[in-house]
């Protein structure tokens, strides 16, 4: 089996024209940012959540508290997940109690990190609110979750891969589509 | 830098690497006894047998508490009720427990290797919580952690360890530890339990008796506690108040080591015999940094080895079922 490129999805400036786009729809519904916090999944959420915190800035002039959750510990599917056993630090340095929070995550897809990451959320508080923001959102979902702040939609089949590069992580800055090959 | 391990029976064969890595799992586990809720759901549905030939309070229930956090089921087997007590071997006591399907075990025994004994005959991963006068890793880890969080580094440090070092697993779980990060080891204590023969276990790893706390605690940056035993004191060989007299760390002898020097003591504490009530509860004591770290670092081990043991072989991106394994990080 070989993995193959088969599009690319968004180039730099895409990917940061809808960053920007979500921390003003973000601010918009959230009327302000009081109470807001935003919450990167590790990995690729949390220079995410990083961005739109800075977007953030740009637009209200207040810094939004960023916190980073690593869910691994949290998942469903303990022999899937051991592969990649290294276990990364969470860190929210704030109360998550009352908070207007936006877990952000680079791809929503089956929801479980999703369901996962709001197991570890509660376990640190009860905010007010959650919500969910993502890069890309490639459907194929197996739990009753959604998001409300969405980079793009994306169609995908099941042997579909998407994968998004940040600079921060992986020293180039660009969503693709790759495939499966036998 | 991902390591894998089957076991956890000692620290002697463990590389810098390996062992800096189960400190570094450690810290997400540490994050969670600060947590409002402590309790995970990651080992829903896995039973930790816990059997602790020897008595121990504090590392059976470190254990326990480091199991239930993670969701499993504990079983527990206590020497005193235990059928070894009716003649069964230690052998045949393992296969029954191992027959009621625990996914680890977490075992405890006065013979040095007794715990390698059973690992070579199980299936499961098997954590050593102290065999003999051999090996204690959890304890050695815990305290690494400790060190690291309190002097912001474990390497090139002067360790002094006091009280009965012949017969302390803790001791030589440190030293095999805190050696590989080249750290400097002085033993001190009444001669017969501080005998120049240790001073080769740890080949590479500098070590030296010496015989006056004084001169023992001279420039030391981690000083290591030892219970003393206090059956092991007796006359006329050495008599607690001689003990007391010359081996008792307290707040005037501290003065000679390092000024941020650490104290650690693996518990239980004879207050007024080894060490003075001024000095356990000082600020230089981490004696109670040490507990909550151990529920950490266990948390730690039982993670990795139960989850190393119910992975599957197969890489994620290759595997044949897309929708379990493709994009791993959704």
């Amino acid at each position: 089996m070989r993995i193959v490129e088969k599009a690319q999805l968004m180039s730099a400036p895409e990917i940061d024209r809808t960053l920007q786009r979500l921390a003003h729809e973000i601010v918009e519904k959230s009327g302000g940012t009081k109470h807001l916090g935003l919450i990167g999944i590790v990995r690729r959420g949390v220079p995410l959540a990083q961005r739109i915190a800075q977007a953030m800035r740009g637009i209200d002039g207040v810094d939004v508290p960023v916190g980073v959750l690593d869910i691994t510990l949290y998942r469903d599917d303990l022999s899937k997940v051991a592969p990649h056993a290294v276990l990364r630090s969470s860190d929210i340095p704030f109360g998550v109690d009352n908070m207007d929070l936006v877990m952000v995550d680079d791809v929503l897809y089956t929801g479980r990190t999703v369901r996962a990451a709001m197991n570890g959320l509660f376990d640190l508080g009860r905010p007010k609110r959650v919500s969910l923001c993502v890069l890309i959102d490639r459907g194929h979902r197996e739990m009753p979750i959604e998001a409300q702040y969405i980079g793009r939609h994306v169609q995908t089949s099941d042997t579909e891969i998407i994968e998004v590069r940040l600079s921060e992580i992986d020293k180039e800055e660009r969503v693709v589509l790759v495939d499966r090959v036998e | 830098m991902t390591h894998r391990f089957r076991d956890l029976l000692a620290l002697e064969p463990l590389t810098a690497d390996e062992l800096s890595f189960l400190l570094d799992q450690s810290k997400p586990f540490q994050e969670i006894q600060r947590h409002p809720l402590k309790k995970l759901a990651t080992l829903r549905g896995k039973t930790v047998a816990l059997a602790f030939f020897e008595n121990s309070t504090r590392t059976r229930i470190s254990f326990g508490t480091a199991a239930s956090r993670l969701g499993a089921d504990t079983m527990n087997l206590q020497a005193e009720a235990s059928s070894l007590k009716k003649g069964e071997t230690l052998l045949d006591t393992a296969f029954n427990l191992n027959a009621m399907k625990p996914d680890c075990l977490v075992m405890r025994h006065a013979a040095s290797g007794a715990t390698h004994y059973v690992a070579r005959h199980l299936d499961i991963p098997v954590i050593n919580a102290g065999d003999g006068t051999h090996e204690h890793p959890s304890q050695g880890l815990l305290d690494a952690l400790t060190i690291r969080d309190r002097l912001g580094t474990i390497k090139n440090l002067n360790v002094t360890i006091l009280g009965d070092i012949l017969h302390s697993r803790v001791a030589r779980s440190n030293i095999h530890l805190l050696g590989k990060f080249g750290c400097r080891f002085t033993l001190c204590g009444p001669a017969m339990w501080a005998p120049r023969e240790l001073e080769k276990i740890a080949p590479g790893t500098p070590i030296r008796c010496v015989y006056r706390i004084e001169e023992a605690l001279e420039g030391a940056n981690v000083i290591l506690m030892l219970r003393v035993q206090t059956e092991r004191l007796n006359e006329p060989a050495l008599s607690s108040d001689d003990y007391i007299l010359l081996y008792q760390l307290n707040a005037e002898r501290l003065r000679s080591a390092s000024r941020d020097a650490i104290v650690l003591h693996p518990g239980p504490i004879n207050r007024g015999i080894e060490i003075t009530p001024e000095v356990a509860d000082g600020p230089q004591s981490c004696v109670l940094e040490q507990v909550t770290n151990g529920v950490a670092v266990r948390m730690a081990i039982l993670y990795l080895l139960i989850s190393g043991a119910t992975e599957t072989d197969t890489h994620p991106a290759l595997e044949m079922k897309p929708k379990e394994s493709a994009n791993a990080s959704d």
